[in-house]
């Protein structure tokens, strides 16, 4: 009995590594490709909300052009990898529109000190920037000013509140 | 014990005295204070205007009371209430177990100004202590009032008092439709708000000149923070800094020829110094990390500021003139905006543990660290310029409020300030005047 428990332990050990290895084989496979971009038709009627060159899409809430604002952790400046796509969308932008000016503000929650934040902001906004640079927008279109926790968004003294304030704002002063 | 019930209702009745006072909260502490016990009997008031609201010798009770080192009397157990050195008999005093005794009287002085006359006696070998004489201008009662709790503190601590000094705090106001803010000066008990400068974006970081003329602080009016020198009295204006990046918590040496301040114009926050007379900016920090709110110590060889060199915040040292930087604070996972005491042994810093922000003093000479506040997002502490007290700013239900404790940490007010969202208070030098 206690020989049969044990070789069922060590199968069922076989089986789930076998279905990890599977998993793993699986997840390379489902690895999304990048779509590839639709043809763009000369069709002005229909707005592709993946065109991050048109400027209509600014304004569209079915594109990433008119999501503004990226979130961060607490007391860190890295861009999560949910927001990568949304940085890039602008970046795209700004490359293909070489007079649109960007400018990135920068804010942080109410928690430490308010130069030291200013400083946090500061770090936010130039995370974004040289994520944009990299990607190609050019320097002169893009400016970062820190507004620290002076400009937070909601006021309530909570986790979800801190969330919101903990940002950087892509405002365009020009298109 | 029993003796320190009685102060606290001393002070319930102080408060439904006057109306203005009934905004007044003070809040003991510790209950074991060896605050001394003293009666500031009412002065008999011989001028020809009426009497103000508040009297003389509330304001005076009230200031003593605040520092932590004085139990003034109720009015109410005053059974005899002397206004003249003749009328004094100890003997009550002394069975009222009060040790200090001060009495005075207001008279005219010509037309636009009071004579207060006072006295200070030592209950218990009789010996007056003081006998003096202020002319006060009929407009500044209340500030003649902590002139004169100011020669009392003196008289029976040996150190100046504070009472009659200014403080600066930055309020923001929720409008219908947009917010303002304002950079506001006050008396160091939070009355007679004067507002300097009103504007629709942020105004942070406010510093006294220290001849408390001039107050230098940071403005958003230009879109980016921009350190502005204003005088206190004129108006008068000038941009100090305003390039690309942070410009930032200004500090004027103890010298006042120099300002110590932060720039992020080489690509992150540093601190640098800024000659006022030759316009010169000198960098002094040099790191990748956050470097910021600086402060000068007052023999003006060193500036401590904040950086996160070493991960989170925590308070390093830079000779003024350059050189090897030090780190100071080690206890508590974060200490950023320290203030200096006046003798410069005394470290006061937010200090937090898990996020939870305090006001934490720190000893440079012993290493001893006493926290003075209990709120969970409590910051900006400034010192007065006696040491005695500090202010600082704490959060309760979203709304910033100002509140002073004693150094010791056994007395905290909350100060009477108008609506809004009050924050960065700073106590000003001593009055020049």
């Amino acid at each position: 009995m206690k020989a049969h428990l044990r070789t069922m332990t060590v199968l069922v050990l076989l089986l789930s590594l076998a279905a990890c290895k599977k998993e793993q084989v699986r997840d390379t496979e489902v690895t999304p490709e990048p779509t590839p971009e639709p043809v763009t038709q000369p069709d002005t009627n229909r707005l592709d909300p993946r065109d991050y060159s048109d400027a209509r899409n600014l304004d569209n809430p079915d594109s990433l052009l008119s999501q503004r604002v990226i979130l961060f952790d607490f007391d860190r400046s890295e861009i999560r990898a949910e927001y990568r796509a949304l940085v890039a969308a602008h970046a795209s932008y700004a490359a293909a529109n070489p007079t649109a000016r960007i400018m990135l503000e920068g804010h942080a929650d109410e928690r430490g000190t308010r130069e030291y934040n200013l400083g946090l902001g500061e770090r936010r906004g130039n995370a974004v920037g040289n994520a944009m640079s990299a990607q190609g927008a050019r320097g002169n279109q893009l400016d970062v000013v820190s507004f620290g926790e002076e400009r937070p968004v909601c006021t309530t003294s909570d986790e979800g509140c801190w969330q919101r304030n903990r940002r950087v704002e892509i405002v365009y002063t020009a298109r | 014990m029993k003796y320190k019930q009685k102060i606290v209702l001393a002070m319930l009745c102080l408060v439904s005295a006057g109306q203005a006072l009934a905004q007044l909260e003070i809040e003991i502490v510790k209950s074991e204070v060896d605050a001394l016990p003293i009666a500031v009997v009412p002065f008999a008031w011989n001028a020809s205007q009426p009497p103000p609201a508040v009297a003389v010798d509330e304001v005076i009770s009230a200031d003593l009371y605040r520092s932590g080192l004085f139990a003034p009397l109720a009015r109410r157990d005053m059974i005899e209430q002397p206004t003249a050195p003749v009328d004094v008999r100890f003997g009550t005093w002394r069975l009222l177990n009060t040790d200090a005794l001060v009495i005075g009287q207001i008279d005219d002085d010509g037309d636009s100004a009071y004579r207060a006359s006072f006295w200070l006696f030592d209950v218990n070998t009789g010996e007056q202590l003081l006998a003096l004489q202020e002319s006060i201008g009929v407009d500044n009662l209340r500030f003649g009032a902590h002139r004169i709790a100011d020669r009392i503190y003196e008289a029976l601590t040996g150190t100046p008092g504070a009472f009659a000094t200014r403080i600066a705090f930055v309020i923001q106001t929720q409008l219908a439709d947009r917010q303002s803010y304002e950079l506001v000066v006050a008396d160091a008990d939070g009355y007679n708000q004067t507002s300097l400068v009103t504007d629709g974006q942020p105004l942070m970081s406010p510093a006294w000149s220290p001849d408390g003329r001039q107050l230098a602080y940071v403005s958003f009016a230009r879109g980016n923070s921009t350190i502005i020198l204003q005088d206190v009295y004129t108006g008068a204006n000038r941009i100090i800094a305003s390039f690309k990046g942070i410009n930032g918590a200004p500090a004027f040496s103890p010298d006042g020829r120099r300002l110590a301040l932060t720039l992020s114009r080489t690509g992150n926050p540093e601190v640098f110094l800024y000659d006022l007379q030759s316009g010169e900016f000198t960098q002094l920090t040099r790191h990748w990390a956050i470097d910021t709110e600086p402060v000068w110590t007052p023999d003006g060889r060193d500036i401590l500021f904040t950086s996160d060199r070493g991960g989170k915040p925590q308070i390093y040292s830079i000779p003024a003139a350059g050189g090897e930087v030090e780190r100071i604070t080690f206890r508590g996972e974060i200490n950023a905006a320290a203030d200096i005491s006046p003798d410069g042994q005394l470290l006061a810093t937010a200090f937090a543990i898990d996020n939870v922000y305090k006001i934490a003093i720190h000893d440079r000479k012993n290493e001893q660290l006493r926290v003075l506040s209990d709120g969970i997002l409590d910051e900006s502490p400034s010192f007065a310029p006696n040491g005695s007290m500090l202010l600082y700013a704490a959060k309760e239900q979203g709304q910033g409020v100002l509140y002073a404790v004693s150094a010791d940490g056994n007395v905290r007010q909350k100060l009477v300030t108008s609506a809004g969202d009050v924050r960065e208070p700073v106590w000003s030098p001593f009055d020049q005047q």
